[in-house]
């Protein structure tokens, strides 16, 4: 097999690639991650409707923060995830996905366990609100998106987070 | 199998008659010492090679700058250029009149020639000169091959200039797995990408609709493992470099698997599992079969790389209270520290030679890439920066390479290299943004 073959088999597969990459991921919002938001995303609704997402995110809080390093929770983040709790308990028809994030300031792999430990923070802490566990799932960013693009701390601060994104629909 | 013999026949090697010696004037070997500190850049001529074929010059011309390329790439050759030549190389077969060339302070030569034969094949041939001692150093070579594996060639010719002098292992041959980088640094996109060890020749493995990270060639160079966000959560995946096909790996129940790597034996994958939050390190065999939990404990265990004999894993944890190096047996077991400097250390990777760690050192705010013996000692930093992470070594346990971010909003990845003394430093050659960058044993 010579180069150019192997190099024609690679474009013809790339096509394949595509294609399928197009399938749509399930509805959700208030992801930070970039392009999360496509097709068949649902409308956040509107502030003032306390049953919205944008309620859950503006008003109840989406996000809490940590210490470089951590993923303790502290009394602001509890009366935030308190919020998150109860809102998630009188809207049963949302499931969520915590995301965990960390700054730059740390090696690629470590942060993403690091993202974990702090999603998980937030998971247990909601279960614990009586949340069915079955309606969390996690996931850690690491330092792959970060929210704020400065390289100090006042950025840094933001980025060591662990968003709470709704999505529509019964747990799958 | 098919493969495997393609590739042999792609690069079909003979050795030349050897030349004979002429006037015998020695003056020490023609050796360079690579371990050593700054050294002089050993000085050679590479007269254009000759084409032998006509229709040949042009590959002949451009073997002959690759080949150059690669050994003043090193840091440890210094071309003489051709203006200052005294003398031609006008055929392959005419005795080399070392006078003229030792008159230009040559102390290598490096003559050449190129033919493309019936049916379109391409034959390099070379021999190698010590110019002060008035004769050959080592038998003459031939490679045959296509055309479209000219660089190939070229890099094969370095590579034995490279370690006839040197006494080291040959790496120009070889490819870099890498992750290109597009975007601003808020809406980073990511693909799969290899490359010829200097930046050429790049193509991508997969497109940009997701993140990929942390790339590991196989120990035969013919497969990559790599963790992607495919599903919406990072996963695992086994990716044929031939014809791109992937798929996932099975693994053990948990929120996410990721830093995979491949055992020597090509059978066994190590990676991390997050359960519950906390990180662990497992293995299995490839197919998913036979999962192993090998580290067990609250604080995150992750990056883990084989010795070269499969018989050790080192790789960091934060059991300590901060990221540092352990060592422990390939089966689990107890594992020993070996990094003990002020800072945290991360993402190490054991040389192919078996004799030192590669390590991402952080530390007062900056980020290195250092080197370390096997029981922590000797720890030397190569660089030091805003961010340099991701270590990855040169098949001959010589050359690093590694990730460098840049602050700030404007702030992007990529890939530079450097000797394991601290010289050298230098970017290499992308196209987009780069990171993450896994260099492959030398080709077949």
């Amino acid at each position: 097999m010579t180069l150019a073959l192997r190099t024609a088999g690679r474009a013809a597969l790339f096509g394949t690639m595509i294609a399928l990459a197009a399938c749509s991921s399930p509805s959700r919002f208030g992801a930070d991650g970039a392009g999360l938001v496509g097709a068949g995303a649902m409308q956040p609704g509107s502030a003032s409707d306390p049953a919205s997402p944008l309620y859950f995110q503006q008003t109840v809080g989406d996000r809490v923060l940590f210490a470089v390093d951590q993923s303790t929770l502290d009394t602001q983040s509890r009366l935030v995830l308190d919020g998150q709790a109860n809102w998630l308990a009188a809207n049963l028809d949302y499931t969520a996905v915590i995301e965990g994030h960390a700054d730059e300031q740390g090696t690629r792999e470590y942060n993403l366990a690091l993202g974990a430990r702090r999603a998980n923070a937030v998971q247990e802490y909601l279960v614990a609100r009586g949340i069915d566990p079955n309606r969390l799932r996690v996931v850690s960013y690491g330092k792959e998106r970060p929210l704020e693009l400065c390289s100090d701390e006042a950025c840094y601060a933001k980025n060591r987070r662990a968003v709470t994104v709704l999505a529509a629909g019964p747990s799958g | 199998m098919q493969r495997l013999l393609s590739l042999l026949s792609f690069l079909a090697l003979v050795a030349l008659a050897a030349v004979p010696a002429q006037a015998q004037q020695q003056s020490g070997p023609l050796r360079i010492e690579i371990t050593e500190g700054v050294i002089e850049p050993l000085p050679f001529a590479l007269p254009s090679f000759v084409a032998e074929t006509a229709g040949a010059q042009d590959l002949a011309d451009q073997i002959s700058r690759v080949v150059a390329a690669d050994l003043v790439g090193t840091g440890l050759f210094r071309e003489i250029p051709q203006s200052a030549f005294i003398s031609s190389l006008t055929s392959f077969a005419s005795p080399v009149q070392f006078a003229d060339w030792r008159a230009i302070n040559a102390q290598a030569l490096i003559a050449g020639a190129v033919t493309i034969g019936s049916g379109g094949r391409l034959t390099v041939k070379f021999r190698l000169y010590d110019v002060f001692a008035g004769q050959e150093m080592g038998d003459g070579l031939q490679f045959d091959g296509t055309q479209e594996g000219w660089r190939r060639m070229a890099h094969k010719v370095a590579d034995v200039v490279y370690a006839r002098i040197t006494g080291e292992g040959p790496y120009f041959d070889s490819r870099v797995v890498f992750v290109a980088e597009t975007g601003t640094k808020g809406e980073r996109k990511k693909r799969l990408a290899i490359m010829d060890y200097d930046g050429f020749g790049a193509s991508y493995l997969t497109d940009s609709s997701t993140i990929v990270l942390a790339p590991r060639f196989s120990p035969t160079g013919d497969r990559v493992l790599y963790t992607s966000y495919e599903t919406g959560f990072p996963r695992i995946y086994l990716l044929d470099v031939s014809n791109v096909g992937r798929r996932e790996l099975p693994i053990p129940s948990g929120e996410m698997a990721f830093s995979p790597r491949f055992s020597p034996d090509a059978r066994t994958v190590v990676f991390s599992l997050t359960q519950g939050g906390n990180t662990d390190i497992w293995r299995m065999d490839l197919n998913g079969a036979n999962p192993q939990r090998l580290t067990n404990a609250p604080s995150i265990e992750t990056a883990p790389s084989f010795s070269p004999d499969g018989s050790q894993i080192v790789f960091e944890s934060d059991r300590s209270g901060t990221q540092q190096l352990y060592i422990m047996p390939a089966t689990g077991g107890e594992p020993r520290r070996i990094s003990f400097g002020q800072g945290r250390y991360g993402s190490p990777v054991w040389s192919p030679r078996g004799d030192l760690i590669a390590f991402t050192k952080q530390s007062k705010g900056r980020f290195h890439i250092g080197v370390m013996r096997l029981d922590g000692s000797e720890e030397r930093l190569l660089t030091a920066s805003f961010l340099d992470e991701s270590p990855s070594w040169a098949p001959n346990g010589r050359v690093i390479m590694f990730t460098r971010e840049t602050q700030g909003a404007g702030g992007m990845a990529s890939l530079y290299s450097v000797d394991i003394s601290g010289r050298n430093l230098k970017r290499v050659r992308t196209e987009t943004g780069a990171s993450d960058p896994a260099w492959s044993p030398l080709l077949p």
